[in-house]
């Protein structure tokens, strides 16, 4: 957070980003014809890559591999510096030497979404047909050709069973799409803050940034970036309306107040007279410069048609019938994206299942991006979970 | 039993006494978990595939920081989630006397488990008895701290109001032990009445009947 908004774009972060979509800074897999990945919408995309991050060793039995899964405008750089930012990796609290999710034991795999871009296929990705961008030609991704893809990832690397696979928000359905579909792949799970379905009010949300990006006049149609521009307005509004849902009332209210921004009086305008203002356009100008709009519609998508219940005949407990997978959710009290409740549901699922399920609700007034600060009750229940998983697999 | 899950849990003998009901590599349900000792103890000690529910985040965090499978919840509420069947042994440890529906829980308990377990401080002790005899006031001992106005024990029972309740919800008893003040086990050939009145706690393994 800074107290001063620059609201010119930085014409050489952005043409970075545009740069990370077909060759990021980072190892990628790359996918032929002779390994097709067939998507739900029908289609099949012939060849697509992967970007991805390792930390840590994969041990001689390839035994210790946890797949980090990111939320909705994360990436691999989960414990690197950012190519394009210059800022520390989103959990680089989580992850890393000695810490909860540690990388001194831990073969640590972060990889980018299908449809996102920083070097998976997405849509700002070169469309190997066309040598152009794909822009809305690519077809709609949802969360479980996301995990599908991951899988192929999983398999380049070599690696059979996953010890863990862990993260939040639209992460967490990942990963509990990963516990449905590929149960003998993974040993245990941890959904954080998440749900088995977005609800009608988190499509809402969702529905309104699609809408800003798609009502600027730069965004063409999606054919922006063949034109050489970028609906960074709407970009930014729909960064700013959907920011507002990560925080909480309360901690909205601690960090700003109604405290004025570099002023000391109301100036009767629309100006950032406040300091929440100032802070909202400061998040949505910074997204613009590592974000692609027309991923931002695809991946918010991929969230709205999650609902993992229906794939099984509107029961939940049967996406995970007789799975051996242990699971571990995580809720926060202040998180209004998705409430205890949404856990809670899961949770109810897995025992009529007959899963080994732990849940805990951690008390904080951070809001949904309470998984991405620094909560040390997380830690110590990410790192005992962790901890007791690899010691049941033999994991030193 | 041994010697280090002796030390680990230190006065709870009540503890102990419950993990020898449990036959080794069952599945267990401990209701009211706290922060997982007993579970530790029937994983480590009998091997078995145990999980905890608990109303305090604390407890629920210490156990799962601890690498336990225990959920966040309230057995008043909660246990109507549990399909039937779905555990071998179902425990009750020092909690009945803090749920609000005693006899729905422990109804809960015999339809989610084959078996129950269930270990209470006996409210019919000869020192609670002398306690409000002689002062007149709310008795308060080692195991019992609180104040009348700040505990969480909202339903006190005897041994022998137990062995009531369990009548009345049509479960048998295939064993109990009281335990007296220095938490050695009452001999059982003993009468209800003598057990009622020296059993500090007990402990009670009930099956449905037929």
């Amino acid at each position: 957070m800074t107290d001063s908004v620059t609201l010119t774009p930085d014409a050489r972060t952005f043409e970075a980003a545009r740069g990370e979509a077909d060759f990021p800074h980072s190892p990628v897999a790359r996918f032929g014809a002779d390994t097709p990945l067939r998507l739900d919408a029908g289609g099949v995309l012939t060849s697509f890559q992967i970007a991805y991050q390792t930390y840590g060793t994969l041990n001689a039995a390839r035994s210790n591999a946890i797949l980090l899964c990111h939320a909705l405008t994360g990436d691999q750089h989960a414990a690197n510096v950012h190519p394009v930012t210059g800022k520390p990796g989103w959990w680089e609290t989580m992850v890393g030497p000695g810490k909860p999710i540690d990388t001194d034991r831990f073969f640590v795999i972060s990889s980018n979404v299908l449809g996102g871009c920083l070097g998976t296929t997405g849509p700002s990705s070169t469309n190997p047909a066309t040598g152009q961008c794909y822009g809305l030609d690519l077809p709609v991704v949802t969360i479980r050709d996301m995990v599908r893809a991951q899988s192929m990832l999983i398999d380049h690397l070599g690696i059979d069973r996953l010890l863990a696979v862990v993260g939040g928000s639209m992460g967490g359905m990942q990963v509990l799409q990963w516990a449905a579909s590929y149960p003998e792949r993974v040993f245990a799970v941890m959904p954080i803050a998440t749900g088995a379905r977005h609800s009608a009010q988190n499509i809402a949300y969702h529905e309104v940034g699609r809408q800003a990006i798609m009502a600027d006049p730069d965004w063409l149609g999606g054919r922006y970036l063949a034109a050489g521009t970028s609906p960074r307005r709407g970009l930014s509004v729909a960064r700013m309306a959907a920011h507002i849902t990560y925080m909480s009332d309360s901690s909205l209210h601690r960090k700003f107040g109604r405290r004025l921004q570099d002023r000391d009086g109301h100036t009767f305008s629309f100006d950032a007279d406040f300091q929440v203002e100032s802070y909202l356009r400061h998040q949505g100008e910074a997204f613009v410069d590592r974000f692609d709009a027309n991923s931002y519609l695809y991946v918010t998508r991929a969230m709205d048609y999650f609902d993992l219940a229906a794939d099984y005949g509107g029961v939940l407990a049967n996406a995970f019938k007789g799975t051996k997978t242990r699971f571990c959710l995580v809720s926060f009290t202040s998180d209004w994206l998705f409430p205890t409740p949404a856990s809670r549901a899961v949770v109810h699922a897995l025992n009529a299942a007959g899963a080994s399920v732990s849940f805990a609700e951690i008390e904080t007034d951070k809001g949904h991006d309470a998984f991405l600060l620094d909560e040390p009750e997380l830690f110590a229940i990410t790192r005992g979970f962790l901890d007791a998983a690899a010691r049941t697999v033999g994991v030193s | 039993m041994s010697e280090a899950a002796r030390t680990d849990t230190g006065a709870r003998v009540d503890l102990l006494v419950i993990a020898e009901m449990v036959e080794p590599a069952t599945r267990v349900l401990d209701v009211g978990c706290g922060d997982g000792v007993l579970l530790e103890l029937l994983a480590t000690t009998r091997g078995c595939d145990a999980r905890g529910i608990e109303l305090s985040r604390e407890g629920v965090n210490a156990s799962v920081s601890r690498g336990l499978a225990v959920i966040q919840g309230d057995a008043d509420i909660d246990l109507a989630d549990y399909p039937d069947n779905s555990f071998d042994y179902v425990i009750l440890s020092q909690t009945i006397q803090a749920t609000r529906r005693p006899k729905w829980v422990l109804e809960q308990m015999l339809r989610v488990g084959s078996h129950a377990v269930v270990s209470f401080p006996n409210f019919g002790f000869w020192r609670m008895r002398l306690e409000l005899l002689m002062k007149g006031r709310m008795p308060r001992t080692e195991n019992l701290p609180y104040s009348w106005h700040d505990t969480p024990n909202i339903h006190f029972c005897t041994i022998r109001d137990f062995v009531g309740l369990v009548d009345e919800v049509g479960a048998q008893i295939d064993q109990a032990v009281a335990l007296n003040g220095y938490g050695q086990k009452v001999r059982f050939n003993w009468p209800w009445s003598v057990w009622n009145l020296v059993g500090e706690q007990a402990v009670f393994l009930l099956s449905r009947k037929g």
